[in-house]
């Protein structure tokens, strides 16, 4: 959120905006927000994906909602009407997934009905498209959204190769490959995601160093 | 209807099932305010208490939205019952003990936003329990909540004048801790059936 401050001191375009989300402000790798989902559907590719795609189109629709009425919500009621949006959308998205493929509803269980709590899209309701128009609030829905789906794919992929030997469901390897059960289990979400932090935290270092 | 005992239940959400470490809720306040044991006794406490009340309340609302047909309105009517939950124990814990309430900053207002908490109700609905059920159901959940989130601010504590790589340091080391007891509780599993 601070970033934002920083960043509006100087000219933005909506490109950099989109661009913010993919890798500088990541949510998932660089903020840290959004973590319930990250860690519990990830461990498959395709959950992975199919989790990403649906918070992201959830936080494009509530952004663009919140940016529309940001001069009519009164101060004091705001979160809570920003949580009625969202809730709103989610629902949409729960019946909607519902109808394209029950075995995904299954699989997600759950997790869908949390994207309300998912603290990276009320946090861009109220960090960013409470105070920007409707085409920035879109620009950065849209590269926030595609950044926590990639930061998604990365854990789930990496989970699925190791602890299932595949991924999108095509075997990777021979049939002599031990699979990681581990990764599978719920302590391997928080591994993956701890090393991925490593990874990220030293390309950062190494970039700030030289 | 579910045929579970009371204690099964109860140990089931608390350790079994560890929302935060086995379902993976919870998980912005369980990295957010677990760097004190103080702060993180007081968290949990103020988790437990409103996941107990939003809990009651969504067993009424369940029954209530399925009599007159309308289960789509599930997730919205939830979460402004917990949202006012959340709304009530704030302006509680300002009055009591404003210390407490400087401590905890930020992440009181965001216990709307817990996900261990809707998670409680969603699931106490899918599951099908009663009213007493759900209440033992939201004390363990609550319980193991607490538990995980002391745990964890106990190792933290300690790690904190350790000598860890400079890239390791913050979330990344608090992730490998959480690893590490996530491990550590699916020793509990089988137990309680």
């Amino acid at each position: 959120m601070s970033n934002n401050n920083a960043s509006s001191k100087k000219k933005v375009t909506s490109t950099d905006e989109f661009i913010k989300g993919l890798w500088k402000d990541n949510p998932v790798f660089v903020q840290v927000l959004g973590m319930c989902p990250v860690l519990a559907v990830s461990n498959t590719a395709q959950n992975a994906l199919a989790m990403g795609l649906a918070t992201a189109f959830v936080l494009l629709m509530s952004n663009i909602l919140v940016s529309l009425l940001r001069n009519f919500v009164p101060k004091q009621v705001r979160i809570a009407s920003y949580i009625l949006i969202i809730a709103t959308f989610v629902t949409v998205t729960d019946y909607a997934i519902q109808a394209i493929s029950v075995e995904l509803h299954k699989s997600l269980g759950a997790f869908i009905s949390l994207i309300v709590v998912n603290c990276l899209i009320l946090s861009r309701a109220e960090a960013f498209a409470s105070k920007n128009n409707v085409s920035k609030s879109i620009f950065d829905a849209l590269g926030m959204g595609l950044g926590f789906t990639f930061a998604l794919f990365c854990l789930g992929a990496v989970r699925e190769i190791l602890g299932n030997g595949s991924i999108f469901n095509i075997a990777l390897f021979s049939e002599g490959f031990q699979s990681w059960i581990v990764m599978i289990l719920p302590a391997g979400g928080f591994f993956t995601l701890a090393i991925w932090l490593l990874i990220i935290n030293g390309i950062q270092t190494r970039k700030t160093k030289s | 209807m579910n045929t579970e005992s009371l204690g099964t239940i109860f140990l089931n959400a608390c350790l079994v099932n560890n929302f935060v470490l086995a379902y993976f809720l919870g998980i912005c306040p369980f990295l957010g305010v677990s760097g004190k044991m103080e702060t993180a006794t007081k968290m949990g406490g103020a988790v437990m208490f409103v996941m107990l009340i939003s809990s009651m309340c969504a067993y009424g609302i369940h029954a209530f939205l399925v009599s007159i047909g309308a289960p789509f309105l599930q997730l919205i009517s939830y979460i402004v019952v917990i949202a006012s939950t959340v709304q009530l124990v704030e302006m509680f814990i300002k009055k009591i003990s404003p210390s407490l309430f400087r401590s905890l900053g930020i992440f009181l207002p965001l216990i709307t936003t817990n996900c261990a908490i809707l998670g409680v109700a969603l699931f106490q609905t899918n599951k099908e329990y009663g009213f007493l059920e759900s209440i033992v159901y939201a004390l363990g959940a609550g319980a193991g909540f607490t538990l995980a989130l002391i745990l964890i601010a106990g190792l933290r504590e300690q790690l904190e004048f350790a000598e860890v790589p400079k890239i390791s340091k913050g979330t990344a080391l608090t992730l490998f801790i959480a690893g590490i007891l996530s491990l550590c509780f699916m020793g509990f599993a089988g137990l309680g059936g």
